[in-house]
């Protein structure tokens, strides 16, 4: 068996490699909706909250994680809302808007 | 759900998270990319609501509920021009949501499946992710600061540099105790709680110490990089829950900030390490100020419509201006009369105009203008020489000609060549300088023609005046 750190560093290499050649692919004008799903995207660390809040017992360290999982939950449904907000006044205008040309 | 299964779906949610990036490379195809993003975090989210069955889903589903409503209120409420506070405190909270788990796990490592006592190597995978998400906590709190304006209240806020003597050194001293405690939270045999909140504590102090130095124009390069660092921190607390979700997600978020930081430091000629350091214009700018002699012709908005309605041609340069004084309405609405004259208008967007990257399309997107009117610094700057009219909006260093010129402080930094074109009109508050301390001869010029006031104030003006 492989070390587990190994995994997650193979995992992570190829994860960055990944993201850098998407991410250069992105036209500038969307740059700020970028950053607001990105917010939206890390706040997949819910996963993590989740995790800590998971235990049947309540104890201090699944308070911790429900408190996670709120500030998380902010990040998760106001990132893709407002990112959605956004892409939505980059539609393209109908015809009438572009005979003022 | 067996361990390999949530592993698979984790890898499912992945593939949607990077199709949600991919998207974004067109508007047409970026609302799809959204949902994508949407459906991998259900997917990401019920993978592990499953994983946690047995648990308290009552106080998992009560945390998502209330962090999930602030989140729907927020996004509805706030304003385009209010979004880079927006994302900077997006970027505190992911920062602080790391913090809190790794507390879980130190309390508790069992729960995470992570072995007890924690194992060497996790020890300092978590070390790595508390203290990133300690630091983009506080760092991305000044930053929210800063950009909403909250200087006046609160020095640490200011939007000018805050430096003072020796703060390299004490930085740097900071982060060594910081590293100090982390090393001893890493070598201790047992759960090591002293040295791990001292660890975190100092991480939180030196957010603030790394932040406050950098001023109001380079807030695109720190946001960026805060947005690099959330990422960085949720796949830090990934590898010390050898969770694939986390490190996958947070390796894109993290590369992601990391391009646009490069894009924004390259757009201002600057090393990431000298915007970093922080304090531009606070110590140099003031010299070259021999502003006495030279004069300004100014003119009244009427003078500009004149100007602009008789062009043939016409961009309009928007900056920081356009966004406080939120003139995005009233410029689309002068576009539009000009259109209707027959002049061909366009807009051209430098990557640092604003406070955070792509600041600008977003408010004239909010405006209605259409994006294929839109152009980037390289593909417009051609196209200056053949301009009639260059309206420029409370923009000013990413216009100033002394970038071409060898031996001022921003040689070399790509500009818009406004200055080539057959007339300029510059609207702005006051001659003050700008971000970097520089006069800008392009105010001089014999063809240059100042509309000093607010943006929206002078271009409701001019619109009134094209009636």
């Amino acid at each position: 068996m492989t070390d587990p750190t190994i995994t997650n560093i193979t995992v992570f290499v190829l994860a960055v490699f990944v993201g850098y050649h998407v991410v250069w692919n992105v036209t500038p004008a969307l740059h700020t909706p970028l950053m607001s799903v990105t917010n939206a995207v890390s706040g997949v660390i819910i996963v993590g909250a989740i995790l800590a809040a998971g235990p049947a017992e309540i104890d201090f360290g699944s308070l911790m994680g429900v408190a996670a999982v709120a500030l998380a939950a902010i990040n998760v449904v106001g990132g893709f809302m407002v990112t959605q907000r956004m892409l939505e006044m980059f539609k393209k205008k109908t015809p009438k808007a572009k005979a003022g040309e | 759900m067996t361990a390999n299964q949530v592993a698979l779906w984790y890898l499912v949610a992945a593939i949607f998270f990077i199709l949600a990036l991919k998207g974004l490379s067109s508007p047409d195809t970026s609302r799809r990319g959204n949902l994508f993003g949407i459906i991998g975090m259900v997917i990401a989210v019920l993978t592990t609501l499953a994983v946690v069955a047995h648990g308290r889903i009552d106080l998992i589903v009560l945390g998502m509920a209330v962090g999930g409503s602030v989140g729907a209120i927020v996004a509805r409420r706030v304003q385009m021009t209010q979004m880079p506070e927006l994302v900077a405190a997006m970027h505190s909270l992911v920062g602080l949501a790391a913090v809190l788990i790794a507390i879980a796990v130190v309390n508790n490592p069992s729960a995470f499946g992570v072995a007890d006592p924690i194992p060497l190597g996790n020890r300092l995978e978590l070390f790595i992710g508390t203290f990133v998400g300690a630091l983009t906590f506080s760092g991305s709190v000044i930053a929210f600061g800063k950009l909403a304006g909250l200087g006046k209240r609160f020095r640490l806020f200011s939007s000018a540099p805050v430096v003072f003597p020796g703060q390299h050194v004490v930085n740097l001293l900071v982060a060594l105790a910081m590293i100090g405690f982390g090393t001893v939270f890493f070598l201790a045999e047992d759960r090591a709680w002293t040295p791990f909140i001292a660890m975190t504590a100092i991480a939180f102090v030196l957010g603030v110490l790394i932040i406050i130095p950098i001023g109001g124009a380079d807030m695109p390069v720190v946001i960026s990089m805060l947005n690099s660092y959330s990422g960085w921190a949720a796949a830090g607390i990934g590898f010390s829950l050898n969770n694939s979700m986390l490190i996958v997600s947070g390796s894109l978020v993290g590369s992601s900030g990391a391009i646009l930081s490069y894009i924004m430091c390259k757009a201002m000629n600057r090393s990431f390490i000298s915007v970093i350091m922080g304090g531009f214009g606070a110590a140099e700018g003031g010299a070259s100020a021999d502003t006495g002699e030279k004069t300004v012709r100014s003119g009244s908005a009427d003078d500009a419509a004149f100007l602009m309605a008789n062009a043939e041609s016409v961009i309009i340069v928007p900056g920081y201006g356009l966004a406080v004084a939120r003139a995005q309405h009233a410029v689309k609405e002068m576009a539009h009369k000009l259109s209707a004259k027959g002049v061909q208008v366009r807009y051209a967007v430098h990557p640092v105009a604003g406070r955070m990257p792509g600041h600008m399309n977003v408010l004239l997107a909010e405006a209605e203008v259409p994006y294929e009117q839109v152009l980037e610094m390289e593909d417009i700057n051609s196209d200056f020489g053949t301009t009639d009219v260059v309206l420029v909006l409370g923009a000013n260093d990413v216009v100033n000609p002394l970038a071409h010129e060898k031996g001022s402080p921003i040689y070399g930094m790509p500009i818009l060549d406004v200055h080539k074109s057959r007339t300029v009109l510059v609207n702005k508050r006051s001659m003050a300088s700008g971000y970097a301390g520089l006069d800008n001869p392009l105010f001089y010029m014999d063809k240059t023609m100042m509309v000093f006031g607010d943006a929206k104030k002078v271009v409701e003006d001019i619109v009134k005046a094209l009636d």
